[in-house]
């Protein structure tokens, strides 16, 4: 007999597994359970479905479309290669905080009914925030109380969105939602503030750099990406999600050209591949949804490996800023050519991976006539070649020669970047096995020699522009202001004021308190002699006692009737 | 003792070769336009070269756009910390 149970789960028991092994047993943990898992989720028969009822709801653990299929495929192979990445580096902490969070996504991913997402987006928030954590240095810290509090926000509006909804329309099912409402359009945002959508897209930038070297390669996995998966299930062709994924597009180009720190300028660049993502879904045509999932897909093989060379560099010369960097490639030649291979793949380059999903959004735009939005994603093609294709291999490995001659990466990042690197190459050569995954059939040809060309001309003529205005972005010790400015720095400072304005308030109060006090014990007791002084120090002492006695006395007579 | 000679990257010689490089495949991939059929979508998309020259001056546009930005936005890195 079969077992049919949700896979995530599998994953998630390895987070209870790995504090509890070590050494080459933990590292057997890490690579079976994925691989596990992965088994698992292509043996699962078509009709597999496990329901349950809690309350008067019922819950589908486990109830896989075709696009859940894939993105659990795609969550448990980063799993499988970032944990052979994380290893021999990261904390008992990171790697079993990586597996609950990791497993909870694809937890997502299996659900069939909203109550379910609803738990594992919450698990997700605790798992990703103790990945954080376990950067283990205090601006880890203040980064990950920062993006708890962001998604615990944006999980209580997820979860007044569902509330409302199964009050509404007495169905929790996970499926094509109308924006007919309220309680949608807060499921909506709640699933926005997890992609990273304006205006909450600072927290991205503002926590994954903190991570550890492994810990932010799986922070780049599994968040952004999950909320990509629930708008494709829940808003295919929502028209409002196309200027928010453009907007986005060019809010990860802007701040990555500003960015100083290698690791942001990749965070901002997530943004702006989600938001490709989500204006394929805001399109929603067969063509477009293909596309959003395939670059889902592909996107996070190629952001996993950019982040593993930064992650090397990192871990190699304890550096993160450009302009402390450059010339790595003398003695990094290997991290550098991954990362090159990286590069390529987010900026579409033909033969790689991104090249074969990202321009099935773009054509989806020109088969619609949507002409606004395929002149913005033409542009934007063009500006991820700009901020990652060139910018971060640049910056980090050539450039100036900043004389760091670090050893090269250690051996287990190598052979997790080279698979990476494989699929980067491999899934652009060979795009028919990615496409075979996706949730409608495909009936289109990347290779086409117009498309070659015009993608070339685009790609190139980027380069150019880059080197000839090089100068204008010379690198500057800074950073960017963003909407996390009203948290961060507004907000405190008012909360601050308000703070000091009360409690200046209370301050009088008690001196004034304090003083009156004073005055009365100065009244009947002489500090310098020691003794009681005026009306008390008339009487012996045994005269006061008795006399307070009788008071007391009397006070309690007088209780004792009323 | 010699200096140690310079990474073969590293060398002017080398820089200019590679840029002279880079032109001819930029010409090339511009003339390359003439041996194929270009489908267009919008008019604009078809007329020779527009690649080309969108890809370029897009990216200039931005290049400037987010240094102007960077005037207003930009701050010490030291600027959350109390």
């Amino acid at each position: 007999m079969m077992i049919e149970f949700p896979p995530g789960w599998i994953i998630i028991i390895g987070a209870l597994l790995i504090p509890i092994t070590q050494g080459l047993l933990r590292q057997a943990v890490l690579v079976a359970l994925p691989v596990l898992a992965l088994t698992l989720i292509w043996t699962l028969p078509d009709n597999a479905l496990w329901q349950t009822s809690f309350l008067e709801y019922t819950l589908s653990p486990l109830d896989f479309s075709t696009v859940g299929k894939l993105f659990a495929t795609i969550f448990s192979l980063m799993v499988l290669v970032g944990g052979i990445y994380a290893m021999r580096t990261a904390s008992t902490l990171e790697l079993s905080a990586a597996f609950l969070y990791a497993g909870s996504a694809i937890g997502v991913t299996s659900s069939g009914d909203l109550i379910s997402v609803f738990i594992y987006w919450e698990l997700m928030a605790i798992g990703s925030t103790a990945v954080i954590w376990a950067g283990a240095t205090s601006s880890a810290y203040k980064a990950s109380m920062r993006y708890l509090f962001m998604h615990l926000f944006g999980g209580v509006i997820l979860m007044a969105g569902i509330l409302w909804h199964i009050h509404e329309t007495g169905s929790t099912e996970f499926t094509a939602l109308e924006l007919a409402g309220p309680a949608q359009w807060l499921i909506l945002i709640g699933f926005l503030v997890n992609a990273g959508a304006p205006p909450f897209s600072a927290w991205i930038a503002d926590a994954y750099p903190e991570a550890s070297p492994s810990g932010s390669v799986f922070l780049s996995a599994f968040t952004t990406k999950t909320a990509v998966f629930t708008l494709l299930i829940a808003f295919p062709g929502t028209s409002v999600l196309i200027p928010i994924g453009c907007f986005m597009i060019f809010y990860g180009i802007i701040y990555a050209l500003l960015e100083n720190d290698a690791r942001r300028i990749l965070s901002y660049s997530i943004v702006n591949q989600v938001g490709f993502m989500i204006t394929g879904i805001g399109i929603g045509t067969e063509m477009a949804l293909n596309g959003a999932a395939a670059h889902a897909f592909a996107h996070i093989v190629y952001k996993a490996l950019l982040l593993m060379t930064a992650g090397a560099v990192l871990y190699r010369t304890g550096k993160r800023r450009c302009s402390d960097l450059g010339g790595l490639f003398h003695s990094m030649p290997i991290t550098t050519l991954y990362g090159i291979i990286g590069a390529l793949a987010i900026s579409s380059f033909p033969f790689t991976s991104g090249f074969v999903s990202k321009s099935m959004i773009s054509s989806s735009a020109a088969y619609e006539h949507i002409t606004w939005v395929w002149f913005l994603l033409a542009a934007a093609s063009a500006g991820v070649f700009l901020h990652a294709g060139v910018k971060y291999p640049w910056f980090v490995f050539f450039q100036k020669d900043s004389g760091l001659r670090p050893e090269e990466s250690p051996k287990n990042m190598q052979f997790a970047m080279f698979i990476f690197a494989f699929l980067c190459i491999a899934l652009g050569v060979f795009p028919q096995p990615l496409y075979d995954l996706l949730p409608y059939p495909v009936d289109y040809e990347p290779y086409t020699a117009d498309h070659l060309v015009t993608q070339f001309q685009l790609l190139l003529f980027a380069g150019l522009a880059f080197f000839l205005l090089l100068p204008m972005m010379k690198r500057t010790e800074t950073i960017s202001l963003d909407f996390d400015w009203f948290y961060r720095k507004l907000g405190t400072k008012l909360v601050t004021g308000f703070g000091r304005k009360v409690y200046a308030v209370y301050a009088k109060q008690e001196q004034a308190f304090v003083n009156t006090l004073k005055s009365l014990v100065t009244h009947v007791y002489d500090t310098h002699k020691n003794k009681p002084k005026g009306s008390v120090a008339r009487m012996w002492p045994i005269e006061t006692m008795v006399f307070w006695v009788a008071i007391l006395l009397c006070g309690y007579l007088i209780v004792y009737y009323i | 003792m010699n200096e140690p000679e310079k990474h073969w990257l590293m060398r002017p010689a080398s820089i200019s070769l590679l840029w002279k490089v880079f032109i001819a495949i930029l010409v090339l991939t511009v003339l390359s336009e003439l041996l194929i059929h270009k489908h267009e979508h919008f008019g604009i998309d078809g007329t020779f070269g527009f690649s080309a020259w969108y890809g370029f001056v897009t990216c200039a546009a931005m290049v400037v756009g987010a240094k102007v930005l960077g005037y207003l936005l930009k701050r010490g890195e030291d600027y959350y910390d109390d």
